[in-house]
């Protein structure tokens, strides 16, 4: 049985065109996707109904702007989308949207989602400069052999799970070696079936390059085990006030992660103001205080939050004005909190969020 | 070593009203022993204990933190415990991943009945946090 649908052309192009025609046929009334911005490599991700406007379109350029699970669910808060939309994402955007779905915060039913198998993207700022547009051959050509790329966010080099969980389509990247010539849409679902029916191209049996994707695994998961342990050991709070140390308390970090959803930050609402006067007691009982002080409490009562949920997209790093080491913390911290649970984040719509649920016989060692 | 330099730990206490706080009354009443390094706070459901106040409470200097609750199955509000310990448990993760001492944490399930549970768990804690030291996050002044 055909599983996949063949284009015969480019494979950015293959995509870009087959929006296009999603939109001229009515199959969908909308596309969301990264829609590139000048000449220097800044993209955004758009809603596009036109389909002239999808020309610039770029769906698999790499480079987040935003984690598109946020987007996605500022779009659909209050209810699925009245119309059907395609909408074009990273695995991890994918995976940060479910999280948000569980906790209400977005509706999929009337979405296709479209994804790849990712080769990660590039830090943000490689996008001010036009560096990143200098990447790009090199960075296919890395997707192509199935090889790590130089220089990507640290999340993205230790990033195992590359391979998106729930697509409606799945974008054959990684390891598809004639990625210039053809194009394979792999068909997940039946919505992903019907999305390309009637669509330019030939239905096909075809599946990854399973050895090609294993090798691959094996490369991002040596480098994540770097990652994790050759970075210096974080033992204690001296550690952690080294680390921290230099935050500036802008609370960007919060503001991008796609699992922070909250409209009012706790961390930034008064009950954790500081009234002169509980300066003065703090004061009085520590012999000094840091002003503003409360930084090490916000990343780790941040990391109660989120960590549960992290799927560790890198975008707090990206934005950290200091450079503070997020990723490796929130990722390192984070499944190590999943891995108790056995939760992947993203992973399965109707697997519950370890903390709203329990089992009655668990975890017996911890009272005491 | 005279009697008043025996280091006597600050242990921020949560007793839930239905059992632990009715526990910890009757080990009053029993007129039991146990060190008087207790604060007690009480709280409607042992699942009220935000992780966040936990942590707080560390960083503020608190030797030890004591979450105590009604024995599983008995909670006023069915199921609240069973939530306080899947919470219990991955606050106790943060701390082990980051090498901060989770052992200044501790849950414990104390009936209205268990007075000389309640005693004998104030004691031990305060035993073991005794061990460990004062907490040094008392003394910092960037946190
Ligand atoms: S983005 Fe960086 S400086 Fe700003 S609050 Fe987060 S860690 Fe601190
Ligand atoms: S840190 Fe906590 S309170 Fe703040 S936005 Fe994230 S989840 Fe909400
Ligand atoms: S009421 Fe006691 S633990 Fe919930």
């Amino acid at each position: 049985m055909a599983n996949a649908l063949k284009i015969t052309k480019n494979t950015e192009e293959s995509v870009r065109e087959f929006l296009k025609i999603l939109l001229e046929k009515r199959k969908v009334k909308g596309v969301f996707t990264l829609k590139k911005i000048g000449k220097n490599g800044a993209v955004t991700y758009s809603l596009i109904t036109k389909s002239d406007e999808l020309n610039d379109a770029v769906p698999f350029y790499p480079l987040m702007p935003t984690n598109a699970g946020k987007l996605l669910s500022r779009i659909t808060r209050n209810g699925s989308t009245t119309e059907p939309v395609a909408v074009i994402v990273k695995p991890c955007e994918l995976r940060a949207f479910i999280e948000l779905v569980k906790r209400e915060q977005g509706h999929f039913e009337n979405l296709y989602i479209i994804s790849s198998t990712c080769g990660g993207v590039y830090p943000l700022k490689t996008a001010t400069d036009g560096t990143i547009e200098k990447n790009l051959s090199d960075y296919w050509d890395a997707v192509k052999k199935g090889e790590i790329n130089q220089d990507l966010r640290p999340a993205c080099t230790a990033c195992t799970e590359f391979t998106p969980y729930g697509a409606d389509i799945t974008v054959d990247l990684i390891g598809n070696t004639e990625l210039e010539k053809k194009c394979f849409l792999l068909l997940n679902t039946k919505k992903g079936e019907e999305l390309v029916q009637d669509m330019k191209g030939e239905l096909v049996d075809r599946d990854f390059d399973k050895e090609k994707l294993k090798k691959f695994y094996a490369k991002r998961e040596k480098a994540k085990n770097q990652f994790f342990n050759e970075n210096t050991k974080i033992n204690g709070l001296d550690d952690l006030i080294k680390i921290f140390g230099r935050c500036i308390g802008c609370h960007g970090c919060s503001k991008v992660c796609p699992i922070c959803y909250c409209t009012l930050c706790m961390f930034d609402s008064s009950n954790l103001e500081y009234k002169p006067s509980k300066y003065e007691s703090e004061v009085r009982q520590r012999g000094g205080l840091k002003i503003p002080p409360g930084t090490i409490y916000y990343h780790l009562g941040r990391l109660t939050h989120v960590g549960i949920s992290c799927v560790g997209c890198g975008s707090c790093e990206d934005v950290c004005p200091v450079n503070i080491p997020l990723t490796l913390i929130f990722k390192k911290v984070g499944e190590s909190m999943q891995q108790i649970f056995e939760y992947i984040p993203g992973k399965n719509i109707t697997e519950k969020i370890p903390l709203v649920t329990y089992n009655e016989e668990e975890y017996t060692e911890i009272e005491g | 070593m005279k009697k008043d330099d025996i280091f006597l730990p600050k242990i921020l206490t949560f007793l839930c009203n239905w059992c632990s706080y009715a526990g910890a009354d009757l080990a009053g009443t029993s007129r039991l022993q146990y060190p008087a390094s207790i604060l007690p706070v009480r709280v409607m459901c042992s699942s009220r204990v935000d992780p966040l106040l936990i942590l707080r409470a560390f960083l503020n200097g608190f030797d030890g933190v004591l979450v105590t609750g009604c024995h599983l199955g008995d909670c006023h509000y069915q199921e609240g415990n069973y939530y306080t310990r899947r919470r219990f448990v991955m606050l106790k993760k943060v701390f082990d991943s980051l090498g901060l001492e989770s052992d200044r944490l501790r849950l414990s399930w104390v009936s209205a009945a268990e007075g000389q549970k309640y005693a004998k768990v104030a004691t031990e804690f305060t035993q073991k946090i005794r061990e460990l030291g004062e907490n040094s996050s008392k003394n910092k002044i960037f946190l």
